[in-house]
């Protein structure tokens, strides 16, 4: 049927691994996401309160953003340990 | 009106085509396999595939879209900026290794590896077709608008060029051109933009913005008694309080035969008039802006800030500021938006914008566009139903997902997903400075606000503007291209030698990939023409609604529950696919486009996925333990071994 891989792909014995911390990893995201948007539905007054200077909506904008990033660097570093450990 | 054809722009954007065309035929007489067609031989560094991620997912919706929002809305713009990054945590965590192991070319081979279904191959290309289409739309409308002010010429031109130009680079090296293409637009979008948030951030913020030298609009404010005669008597009341403009809170005056309105602020003494902008369409279909033709140029931008404060202390500017110091003057001080109100009269009907002065902690919070601040259960739903749209949509992008297929490994599926993330989050951090720049600069234009990130490079002069505007066209070009790219493998791959079971050669899977991508090009020049004036964002919510709906739930069932059949999938996609655009149809946007009052529309809502998103699994978990019986697989969290 010709769906596999567009190239050879050698047996990844961390997949598993890999699927674990990525579900519990996507779990933490999505409920910082989650209450993030709680907040603003129920809680919006909330958004306004001035944090370092700037509204808490704007702390919670970069720190979403950013927290997005340090996550993925995280998850990768994780990853490419299990690769090494398991695929060696 | 308050645009500049700039032959730098036309240059810069003849120079770009004309490079990204020699570099498309250059690798074209590399790509005779359909593995290097449809995924540029599955060998792009991931480094490259990141920054092309970025270039294939920032489309004209994110740069020119959400800049005008945020100019326009404050943080309400933002969040959509906030939402989409969210979908790249998804795809990352979720979604981008399991792709890599599982699909070849197309997100239909990912869906459909363990089954060999025909209705999955139908259902799922007939969904990459609809979510890419429902995608091209706005992004070829977003064309012909940056071509009608920057060069002058009609929208339908600006449609054709974009349209000719990327299903050449399409049909000559398919996805090998496309990502380098997308390569340099994302690594010139993100330069630029940096530059100009930098630039902004030196210039600071002032009461009293300069646009290129230019001095801003000095807005006068008139003063009457209570019978609305005034202090200023050179201006002549000819649309009084009891008239249709009064009823309405505005008056319309006369001097020097020129017609204003002004809005009605009633006082202890009797009313303070403020000057508005207004446009005027007559009876006959002719439109006047601030009661002239257009040649007249008396429609200008706009963006000011009336209260500037910094540390408590009441300023006329800041001079250079940081990227900190910038938000936090804003949030202290007081910044006009812009109000829109209706009149209808016998003349014709005047739309009328006006002053709201508006505190900054309020435009740096949500409210302004999306009503949260004492919303009823539906305005609550339709926020977080959109929440949920914009963060799961991303991962569910056929035209983003087949970027996964163009690495050689899933370390490097992984590696250029965090490169995406990186890019993208900055670019997104940008569109903060670059919106609220655009909204204190007098650099707006009310008619159209997709205009607001070209607009502000233009306050800092023509160069700036040539590469923004000629940036902004590639922008459409790398998104299109990625989009042609999926929709003709879900024509020749998917449809053609999966479903139909034709049998057909590497070299003629390659012709037929290229015919197809020529067709995709030219249905996607001919909606470009159809739907001009179209909101340029507005569509591209439906992908987002439509992808999140029907994509999303079978690939994670499909990954993540062993008990998912073929019926399943194909159940999950019609239901997510039908049930999203059933619910579109019937919105209250949609009852406004068909001409109808919204408040009769069906049903009281815009975004449908936290309906649909649902419904899609339910059908999948339904359907797919009543199949249990017809297929059983395994699950699908280990490589397929090939």
């Amino acid at each position: 049927m010709g769906h596999g891989p567009a190239v050879k792909l050698g047996k990844d014995n961390a997949a598993s691994f890999k699927t674990s911390l990525g579900i519990k990893m996507f779990f933490g995201y999505a409920l910082f996401y989650l209450l993030f948007v709680m907040l603003n539905v129920f809680y919006p007054k909330s958004m306004e309160i001035i944090v370092f200077g700037q509204t808490a909506a704007v702390v919670w904008g970069f720190s979403l953003i950013i927290l997005a990033f340090v996550m993925a660097v995280i998850y990768n570093h994780f990853c490419t340990q299990a690769e090494k450990r398991y695929n060696n | 009106m308050i645009y500049t054809q700039s032959p730098l722009a036309i240059g810069l954007f003849i120079a770009f085509v004309l490079f990204v065309l020699g570099l498309s035929f250059y690798l074209a007489r590399r790509t005779s396999s359909a593995e290097g067609y449809y995924a540029a031989g599955g060998n792009i560094h991931w480094m490259t595939n990141g920054i092309a991620f970025a270039g294939d997912y920032l489309s004209a919706a994110s740069f020119l879209g959400i800049c005008g929002m945020i100019a326009t809305s404050g943080f309400d713009g933002w969040m959509y900026s906030i939402g989409y990054l969210g979908g790249w945590v998804v795809a990352l965590f979720l979604i981008a290794e399991p792709m890599k192991r599982l699909g070849k070319y197309t997100f239909t081979d990912a869906l459909d590896s363990k089954f060999n279904s025909k209705s999955i191959q139908l259902m799922a290309a007939i969904s990459t077709l609809l979510v890419s289409v429902f995608y091209l739309i706005p992004q070829m409308v977003g064309a012909g608008v940056l071509v009608q002010p920057l060069m002058g010429l009609p929208h339908w031109v600006g449609v054709c060029i974009v349209g000719v130009v990327v299903t050449l680079i399409v049909a000559t090296a398919g996805m090998a051109s496309t990502t380098y293409v997308q390569f340099f637009k994302g690594a010139m979008l993100l330069i630029v933009s940096t530059t100009m948030v930098v630039m902004v951030l030196f210039r600071g913020l002032s009461v009293t913005p300069e646009n290129d030298g230019q001095p801003y609009h000095d807005f006068t404010t008139l003063y009457t008694d209570s019978a609305l005669v005034l202090e200023d008597s050179s201006y002549r009341v000819i649309a009084g309080l009891d008239s249709i403009f009064g009823e309405k809170g505005f008056v319309k005056l006369e001097r020097n035969n020129r017609e204003s309105i002004w809005k009605l602020h009633p006082t202890d003494e009797g009313y303070r008039l403020e000057e508005t902008l207004f446009t005027t369409r007559l009876n006959d279909g002719t439109r006047l802006f601030n009661g002239a033709p257009a040649e007249e140029g008396r429609f200008f931008p706009v963006g000011h800030i009336k209260e500037l404060r910094v540390g408590g202390e009441e300023v006329a500017a800041t001079g250079p500021v940081g990227p900190f110091g910038f938000l936090s003057a804003l949030t202290e001080s007081t910044i006009v938006l812009w109000g829109t109100g209706y009149v209808s009269d016998g003349d014709g009907i005047t739309t009328i914008y006006y002053q709201k002065p508006t505190p900054g902690s309020q435009v740096l919070r949500p409210g302004l566009r999306f009503k949260v601040d004492n919303a009823t259960p539906m305005e609550k739903f339709n926020f977080m139903s959109l929440m949920l749209a914009l963060f799961c949509g991303t991962a569910a992008l056929p035209h983003i997902l087949i970027r996964y297929y163009t690495v050689p490994s899933q370390a490097a599926a992984r590696k250029s997903t965090i490169v995406a993330i990186a890019g993208i989050g900055f670019f997104y951090l940008l569109t903060l400075f670059m919106g609220m720049g655009a909204m204190t600069s007098g650099v707006i234009n009310l008619l159209d606000n997709n205009m607001s990130a070209p607009l502000l490079a233009l306050s800092f002069g023509v160069f700036l503007f040539a590469i923004i505007s000629s940036l902004a066209f590639a922008t459409v070009l790398g998104t299109v291209a990625g989009l042609i790219v999926a929709s003709s493998g879900a024509i020749a791959h998917d449809l053609l030698d999966n479903f139909l079971g034709l049998k057909m050669t590497d070299r003629v899977k390659v012709r037929a990939g290229k015919i197809s991508a020529l067709v995709v090009g030219a249905i996607a020049i001919y909606l470009g023409i159809v739907f001009e004036g179209m909101n340029v964002s507005f569509l591209v919510g439906w992908a987002f609604a439509v992808a999140a709906s029907a994509n999303l739930p079978a690939i994670l069932m499909l990954l993540f529950w062993s008990k998912t059949t073929a019926r399943g999938v194909a159940a999950s996609i019609t239901v997510g696919l039908f049930s999203s655009l059933g619910l579109i149809l019937m919105s209250p946007d949609m009852w406004l486009r068909y001409g109808k009052l919204p408040a009769d529309a069906p049903i009281q809502f815009n975004s449908p996925a936290l309906i649909s998103m649902p419904l899609a699994f339910a059908a999948l978990i339904v359907i797919s333990l009543l199949t249990q019986k017809d297929v059983n697989i395994g699950h699908v969290t280990e490589p397929s071994g090939n």
